[in-house]
């Protein structure tokens, strides 16, 4: 390909005629006898800067014999350094590469230090931000409501977020209504309903009126995963237990001084109870409802609209990550890569036992489940709906409420189906779908039903 | 002699406190609990407060050989959640200084207006009194909503907790300066800035310097607080990372630092004190 040949070879012809270098018939006779040239090179940077120096060059000297009579007299260097002073090739090159110019490289992404989060953080060590051309900053964050105030405040660019957040800071609930967007889910399944050693021998539900829980935030999937596992075993949430919203890094000390009973939690906070022989895993969060959302790549609105290549690049990278991190074979890779103290700041036994599904459950077992946590990008649109209708459950919400209007106002269900074709990953075709909950099946065209179909509630 | 002596006795006594205090924290850590029978590979999975029953207390000796480990690379920076505690520090001292230093602008010229005006002082009172005692922590989701800045918002929550201790000084040490005094400059036809300079200043100063003094001791402690609650860089948010890893040493380190660093600063203003001081 003509277009590949180093145009600072006078040797070279850019026109098609006959082959490029002139001392071939044809180009396939001449792609026979430089097997090893730039030809058959599969470097795709060197592909894209022969490009556009090619471009460069056919525009300075229309004739080629010039080009060629000009090399020969000044030599290939001096040419490129004097072009390369009136054409910048290595920066068109960047731009190049990445499609389109980036309207801003240099980002902070704000995360929560848990296995949630995993796809956010492994894309900086493992280098998936730097893929796209960006230059991100991942951040550690205290806390739910600090990760929300930072993204308002935009310190934040984009953060970590539990998937019920985007949704309720759209409609204003527990802040001030701000347009948000979800373009990513981040993982499904991965939390687990944790309890204290002392209650090992209370292992059903009915048994644990009185009991004191934490979850991480109020408007979490913990939340509503507990509430509705609770309620579906007799007991109100509201008043025969006790929840709390607790940061998840103190959810373990709680645990041992005996403040809490147990929590259902994000790991590694779970295995990391087990670890220190505080506590055991009662069930998984999959048991409940097998691939629920959890966490959540979450961005306001005017940052979408602001910078949209930049954020187009920002949600690729987090969906090749994520892609990357389906792949069971590579979750050592990454345990090992998100563990050290910049990241999760945890030892490696316990997210290697969390993110390959091979863990010990606190009771002398060890169990084996390869779907613990799993990752799968796509922000169905009646995940958004479930979260909606259990918020008007609890009483979060009041009124009437625009159950599929607002799923798709904030569940980015197109961008991410057209880059997750672009990271090589299947989307789903619709948008919605049906699934079940505990054995109850859930239709996301009938929430209203759906919430009156449930004998506790707060309606 | 008899002082030097005095001196020496009671060094002895605080390096024998220490010393029983080691032992006795080493003994009670040492020992480890009832151990189960395990699997191998099960216990592979687990830590060893759970193996060896070992207690999740460290010992003295753990927690010096973290010491060492922090003194030998203060400054390393492996990204952005991952500093050294050297870096750590000088980023809460930077706060610090930086909200102290403008809480000193505002309230000593303010306390010098309230001390010599019986009428503004009666004005600001109710201010002054409701907002003193309000805890500096506090503010801090109004900072960050207003601020929209989280760095900035917590060198405001150190300014404004560092500003009543110095204000409520400053006006005291200004109006309670001897009538006489005033009484010569007076007699003497000195003008208000020169008698301010050089009769009130002089005057009120130990007073104003305990009030810094004061100032500068709430700040490192509300610094710490503030670091933990917003993150990102500082001691505090040292611990609160140490904290998450569940790594006691580590937070037992951080916590002697903590000390070490508040008694330099105190230290440096009793100096100050101390030179301003003057016999009556």
């Amino acid at each position: 390909m003509a277009i590949f040949r180093n145009p600072f070879d006078h040797r070279f012809r850019l026109s098609s005629k006959g082959c490029s270098c002139g001392q071939h018939g044809s180009e396939a006779e001449h792609a026979a006898a430089a097997a090893d040239g730039l030809a058959a090179s599969s470097d795709e940077t060197l592909r894209l800067r022969r490009s556009v120096e090619n471009a460069v060059m056919r525009a300075l000297f229309p004739v080629d014999e010039q080009r060629r009579n000009f090399l020969k007299v000044v030599g290939a260097s001096t040419a490129y350094a004097a072009i390369n002073t009136l054409f910048p090739i290595a920066a068109a090159t960047d731009v190049l590469a990445q499609g389109a110019p980036l309207e801003k490289k240099d980002l902070k992404v704000g995360f929560i230090p848990i296995t949630c989060a995993t796809p956010i953080i492994m894309a900086a060590p493992m280098g998936f931000y730097s893929k796209q051309g960006l230059n991100v900053e991942v951040i550690k964050t205290a806390g739910w409501a600090v990760i929300r105030d930072k993204t308002l405040n935009k310190e934040y660019d984009a953060a970590h977020m539990l998937s019920p957040m985007p949704l309720a800071i759209s409609m204003g609930v527990g802040s001030n209504a701000i347009p948000y967007t979800m373009p990513a889910v981040e993982n499904i399944n991965g939390q687990a309903i944790t309890l204290a050693m002392k209650h090992k021998d209370k292992r059903d539900p009915k048994s644990w009126k009185g009991f004191k829980f934490a979850v991480p935030f109020d408007y979490s999937m913990h939340n509503y995963l507990l509430r509705y596992y609770l309620a579906e075993a007799g007991l109100d949430p509201d008043t025969d237990v006790q929840i709390r919203s607790v940061p998840p890094p103190e959810m373990v000390a709680n645990l041992r001084a005996d403040n809490i009973d147990g929590f259902l939690a994000p790991d590694p906070v779970n295995q990391r109870a087990v670890f220190d022989g505080v506590g055991f895993i009662h069930m998984l969060s999959k048991e409940i409802w097998d691939g629920h959302p959890c966490c959540a790549f979450a961005a306001s609105k005017e940052f979408v609209t602001t910078y949209p290549n930049t954020y187009s690049a920002l949600l690729k990278a987090i969906i090749e990550a994520t892609a990357f991190a389906t792949k069971t074979e590579n979750r050592k890779q990454i345990a090992e890569a998100i563990a050290p103290p910049n990241y999760l700041n945890q030892p490696v036994t316990v997210v290697e036992q969390v993110l390959t599904g091979t863990y010990a459950d606190g009771l002398g077992q060890i169990k084996r489940d390869a779907k613990r946590i799993d990752f799968d990008p796509f922000p169905w649109e009646s995940f958004a709906v479930w979260i909606l209708t259990q918020m008007k459950r609890w009483g979060q919400i009041k009124g009437d409420v625009d159950y599929a209007g607002v799923a798709k106002q904030v569940f980015l269900a197109t961008d991410a189906t057209r880059l997750m074709k672009e990271a090589g990953l299947t989307p789903p075709t619709t948008t919605t779908k049906t699934f079940s909950v505990m054995g109850k099946v859930f239709d996301p065209a009938k929430p209203e039903e759906y919430i009156a179909s449930f004998p506790i509630k707060r309606i | 002699m008899r002082q030097t002596s005095l001196r020496l006795r009671a060094g002895i006594v605080s390096l024998g406190i220490l010393l029983i205090f080691g032992l006795a924290w080493h003994l009670a850590v040492s020992g480890s609990g009832p151990t189960q029978q395990m699997d191998p590979e099960y216990a592979k999975l687990m830590g060893q407060t759970a193996v060896q029953g070992k207690s999740a207390m460290p010992g003295p000796l753990d927690v010096l050989v973290k010491i060492w480990s922090h003194l030998k690379e203060p400054f390393y920076d492996r990204g952005p959640n991952d500093k050294g505690i050297g870096i750590q520090l000088a980023y809460s001292i930077g706060r610090v200084l930086l909200g102290y230093g403008l809480a000193m602008l505002v309230a000593l010229p303010l306390g010098f207006l309230i001390g010599m005006s019986p009428l503004m002082a009666r004005a600001l009172d109710p201010f002054i009194q409701i907002m003193k005692p309000v805890s500096p922590l506090a503010w801090m989701p109004l900072a960050l909503y207003t601020i929209k800045d989280s760095s900035i918002s917590s060198i405001f929550v150190i300014f404004i907790c560092s500003l009543w201790p110095m204000l409520i000084n400053t006006a005291f040490g200004v109006s309670s300066v001897r009538k006489e005094w005033l009484n010569v400059a007076r007699t003497l036809e000195v003008g208000p800035f020169r008698r301010a300079f050089t009769v009130i200043l002089p005057a009120a100063a130990p007073t104003i310097v305990t009030g810094m003094r004061i100032s500068i001791g709430i700040a490192w402690l509300v610094i710490v607080a503030a670091e933990m609650l917003v993150g990102g860089t500082g001691i505090g948010y040292f611990v609160w990372n140490e904290w998450n890893n569940l790594s006691i040493t580590n937070v037992i380190t951080s916590i002697l630092v903590i000390g070490l660093v508040g008694m330099i600063l105190d230290q440096a203003l009793a100096r100050v004190a101390r030179a301003v001081s003057f016999p009556e």
